[in-house]
C-alpha cells in the first residue's frame, strides 16, 4: 500500500496558496459592490416605500430560451418622454440568477423613446421583472416568465 | 478589454425631431465572477459596468450593467435628434479599460 506523505515544502506551498486565495476572496465583495441576492431587497432599494403600478411596461423576451447564456430582450415603457413627463430609470431584474440585478438604464427627454434592447444571462426558468422610475416620482412594474433550457451563469 | 473597435450603427441621415435607433456591439468576455477554474480558483469579475451615450457633449442615455448581461454586449436605444452634431459612446470595464468612440450624425 502506498502512503502519500505530505512533505514540509508541499505543505507550505499549499498553505501559501490558501492564504492568497483567502486574501483574494476578502477583496471580492468590494469588487462586486455587494451583489444583491434577493428580489425583495432589490425592489426595496429601488422603490423605497412606494407601490408600483402594474402597467405600461412591455417586456419582449422569448417564452422559451434554449441558451441561457444569451437571451435577447427588448423593454419599452409607455411615456411621452417630454420634459414634463419621462422615464428616468428602467431597472431589470432576474430573481433566479446568482445576482438579481441585470442592468439599469437611465433615460432623458432627449432619449425620445423609453426603450432598450440587449441580451442577458439566465441561470434558470424565472420571471423577469422590470421597474420604471418616472419623473413624477411614481413607479411602474412589469413581469414576464421565461423558460430556460440550459442555464447560463457558469459556476 | 481588447482593442477591438465597437460596432455602431446610426442612421445615415436624420431629421430634427426624429426619433432614431442607435445599435452598438462591443467585444468583451463579461466575466461574471461566479466561475471557477478546474483547480477551484474564482475567475475575477471583469465586465463592462458602464456605458454612456452623449450627443454634443450632453449625456442622453446610460446603462449601468451587472454580470447578468451577456458576453459581447449588444445595446440598442433611441434618441430624439435635437439638431446636427456628434455622438460620443463610452464603455468602461472593471479593469478600468475605456473605449471611446465618436460618430457624427448627418442631419438635414
Amino acid at each position: 500500500m502506498e502512503v502519500e506523505v505530505i512533505g514540509r515544502r508541499t505543505f507550505l506551498i499549499g498553505a501559501g496558496a490558501s492564504l492568497a486565495v483567502a486574501a483574494f476572496l476578502a477583496d471580492l465583495p468590494a469588487l462586486a459592490q455587494e451583489p444583491v441576492r434577493s428580489i425583495d431587497e432589490a425592489l426595496k432599494k429601488v422603490l423605497g416605500d412606494a407601490t408600483p403600478t402594474e402597467s405600461g411596461i412591455t417586456l419582449e423576451i422569448p417564452e422559451i430560451a434554449e441558451n441561457g447564456n444569451t437571451v435577447p430582450f427588448t423593454l419599452s415603457v409607455d411615456s411621452p418622454m417630454t420634459d414634463a413627463s419621462y422615464v428616468k430609470v428602467l431597472h431589470v431584474f432576474a430573481p433566479g440568477n446568482p445576482q438579481v440585478g441585470v442592468a439599469s438604464y437611465t433615460f432623458t427627454p432627449t432619449s425620445g423613446k423609453a426603450a432598450v434592447s440587449s441580451r442577458m444571462r439566465l441561470a434558470r426558468t424565472q420571471d423577469i421583472i422590470a421597474v420604471a422610475a418616472l419623473s413624477d416620482g411614481k413607479f411602474l412594474i412589469g413581469k414576464r416568465n421565461v423558460k430556460v433550457t440550459i442555464g447560463g451563469c457558469g459556476g | 478589454m481588447s482593442a477591438a473597435k465597437p460596432r455602431i450603427r446610426v442612421p445615415e441621415k436624420a431629421k430634427v425631431g426624429e426619433v432614431i435607433e442607435i445599435k452598438t456591439l462591443v467585444q468583451h468576455v463579461m466575466e461574471t465572477g461566479n466561475r471557477k477554474t478546474a483547480d477551484g480558483k474564482v475567475v475575477p469579475r471583469n465586465i463592462i459596468n458602464t456605458f454612456t451615450a452623449k450627443y454634443n457633449g450632453v449625456e442622453f442615455f446610460r446603462a449601468d450593467v451587472l454580470p447578468g448581461i451577456s458576453a459581447n454586449p449588444y445595446l440598442a436605444f433611441f434618441m430624439k435628434v435635437p439638431g446636427p452634431g456628434e455622438f460620443e459612446f463610452t464603455w468602461v470595464d472593471d479593469a478600468g479599460v475605456k473605449i471611446d468612440q465618436k460618430v457624427p450624425l448627418a442631419v438635414g
